[in-house]
């Protein structure tokens, strides 16, 4: 059985989400390190997307807890979790399709300034120093993904490649300490891949802890620290990625028994 | 602010500047007051609406108890007019919190349907309670106005008064939509998932924006009052907050201007239509002023399906083609 250690950031214990009936989380206890890139497996339907949601407080669990750097999260609202320093992208990019690509990044700087309703309606932006300093940095945080050429343009008319990228960009511009990916490859050929592939390793080197969900075993393979196996919403593998690779129950779930 | 609103601003005021030169009956000047009034009312509405993507069927029951708050305190109890309006603006304040907190929390358009309920119960509460409010009477003998005691008491001075609450009110509404809380609404109505996730509060925000919204169909309201110093429930029906909403639909509610363009075009419309009766009874066709409630159905309806984004974005795009076709 896993113990809890000093060294995880995230920890979840006895997890169980039940949807009516259906369980689609089943007594799950799993741990993250800090500082590592941890990768989420298994087949569709698995629960590994609703993992995510449990963490980033988008659904309560039914029973179990869950706790970041020393703090449990359970019943939490999801942008109080967001100030806590988790940030995350979704499966179906959500992107605020109508803005800029540079006011989507913007708005990840939401947590890090503080100007109220008072302020903002009495001043115009240009007046106000704060805004200047959230447009730089947004703009630092696109520089980082590669998106900077394209900060003017309408989100929504980005290929998704670039989508993801920015929802990316958007996500840890909230400077956050754990980062959640759902699916960061799916949809993208195989080039874009590789350079989620590299994104994801300059991110690890921002010493942010990176969780992501993936089903693209070569990506998987080739950034994990750790693969965590998840089938009908249990545990049923945990190691590094040579070891999950040869797991026979790993791969029967795969295969199919 | 940016750029091309300061610059539109500054035309705005140039060109109001101009008006009363220009029209120098009294009549068309009221006309444009009346529009003033919808024109605040609605870019608050269009904060509410294109904004943070909530509707509201209720924002004529504000307007009226901007009025009714000012007529009261007013006449009643002799408070000054802008003391009166100030209170007017803390209880809206109180009453938009009261009806947003609980429908606000939920997702979906429950705030379409509490604040219909909500106009309903104002209009009734104002024909109903006859010694609060004078009932269907109305109030009379509500106070003018004045500026550090320069009476508002012409047309032309009203004119540049409620014109300058509205420029006044389009500088608020343009700073804070180009402001860290306007990028939240902005991003909440994008998906309100993912701006969750990158920290934005929701649910405050909503009811934020919502209180701004209804804070601004009060201040309409008290100058509504004080323009024709009588009040009475009459215009203070539901159907008056359904003529807001369909004002920035029409106009077009993903933009300040829209619903700026909206407000005046509609406001103007029943005037328009008056020109247009002498034209048609020459061809035979006699209009009556009843007809005005289906002509509105027909132009939303045209709107709608033809430029749903609404006038202003649509006219927009009209010129810029036709501007293409010409280069060609």
């Amino acid at each position: 059985m896993l113990e809890k250690k000093a060294e995880h950031i995230l920890w979840l214990e006895n997890i169980r989400k039940v949807f009516g009936g259906v369980v689609a989380v089943d007594d799950l206890t799993i741990g993250v390190e800090k500082g590592s890139v941890t990768s989420v497996i298994g087949p569709n339907g698995a629960g590994k997307t609703t993992v995510f949601n449990l963490i980033t407080g988008f659904l309560s669990p039914s029973s179990g807890r869950i706790v970041y750097s020393g703090r449990a999260l359970n019943r939490l609202r999801p942008h109080r979790i967001a100030s806590l320093g988790i940030a995350r992208t979704f499966q179906n990019v959500r992107l605020f399709p109508q803005m800029t690509v540079l006011e989507n990044v913007m708005v990840g700087r939401h947590l890090r300034s503080a100007a109220g309703i008072f302020f903002s309606s009495a001043l115009p932006p240009a007046w106000r120093r704060e805004e200047a300093r959230i447009r730089q940095e947004a703009m630092d945080w696109l520089e980082f993904v590669g998106l900077a050429e394209h900060a003017r343009a309408i989100a929504g008319n980005l290929p998704l490649g670039s989508q993801r990228m920015l929802e990316i960009a958007r996500a840890l511009a909230i400077e956050p300490h754990l980062i959640l990916l759902d699916e960061p490859a799916a949809g993208l050929n195989s080039r874009e891949t590789i350079a989620m592939g590299e994104l994801i390793e300059k991110i690890r080197q921002q010493r942010m802890t990176v969780v992501l969900v993936e089903h693209d075993m070569e990506l998987v393979m080739d950034i994990s620290d750790r693969v965590l196996v998840i089938n009908f919403g249990r545990l049923i593998g945990d190691g590094t990625p040579e070891a999950v690779q040869d797991d026979p129950d790993v791969i029967a779930a795969y295969l199919g028994e | 602010m940016q750029g091309k609103d300061t610059a539109g601003l500054i035309v705005l005021i140039l060109g109001l500047a101009a008006v009363p030169w220009v029209i120098g009956n009294d009549y068309y000047l009221g006309v444009l007051i009346f529009a003033a009034f919808n024109c605040l009312t609605c870019i608050g509405l269009c904060l509410l609406m294109g904004y943070a993507g909530q509707i509201s069927l209720g924002h004529g029951a504000f307007v009226a108890i901007g009025a009714y708050t000012s007529g009261i305190l007013t006449t009643t109890l002799g408070w000054s007019p802008w003391a009166a309006m100030g209170a007017a603006v803390l209880l809206v304040t109180g009453v938009a919190a009261i009806v947003g907190i609980p429908t606000l929390r939920l997702k979906g358009h429950y705030l379409a349907m509490a604040t219909l309920g909500f106009a309903s119960i104002i209009h009734i509460l104002a024909v109903a309670t006859v010694d609060l409010t004078g009932g269907p009477s109305g109030l009379l003998d509500i106070p003018r106005l004045s500026i550090f005691g320069y009476p508002l008491d012409s047309d032309r001075r009203y004119f540049y008064f409620s014109w300058a609450v509205v420029v006044v009110g389009l500088y608020v509404a343009f700073n804070l939509i180009n402001s860290r809380v306007g990028r939240g609404l902005r991003a909440l109505h994008g998906s309100e998932d993912a701006a969750a996730s990158l920290g934005v509060n929701i649910t405050a925000y909503k009811i934020q924006v919502f209180i701004v919204s209804a804070v601004y169909a009060s201040v309409s309201g008290s100058m509504y009052a004080y323009y024709v110093n009588y009040i009475d429930p009459g215009p203070f029906g539901v159907m008056h907050s359904v003529l807001l909403v369909t004002m920035v639909a029409v106009g077009g509610m993903y933009r300040i201007w829209g619903a700026f363009t909206g407000a005046v075009l509609l406001s103007l419309l029943p005037e328009m239509l008056s020109f247009a009766t002498d034209y048609l009874q020459v061809i035979g066709i006699a209009y009556k002023p009843d007809y005005d409630i289906l002509v509105y159905g027909t132009i939303l309806l045209i709107i709608m399906l033809f430029l749903p984004e609404g006038v202003f974005d649509g006219l927009g795009r009209a010129v810029r083609a036709g501007k293409q076709m010409i280069r060609r």
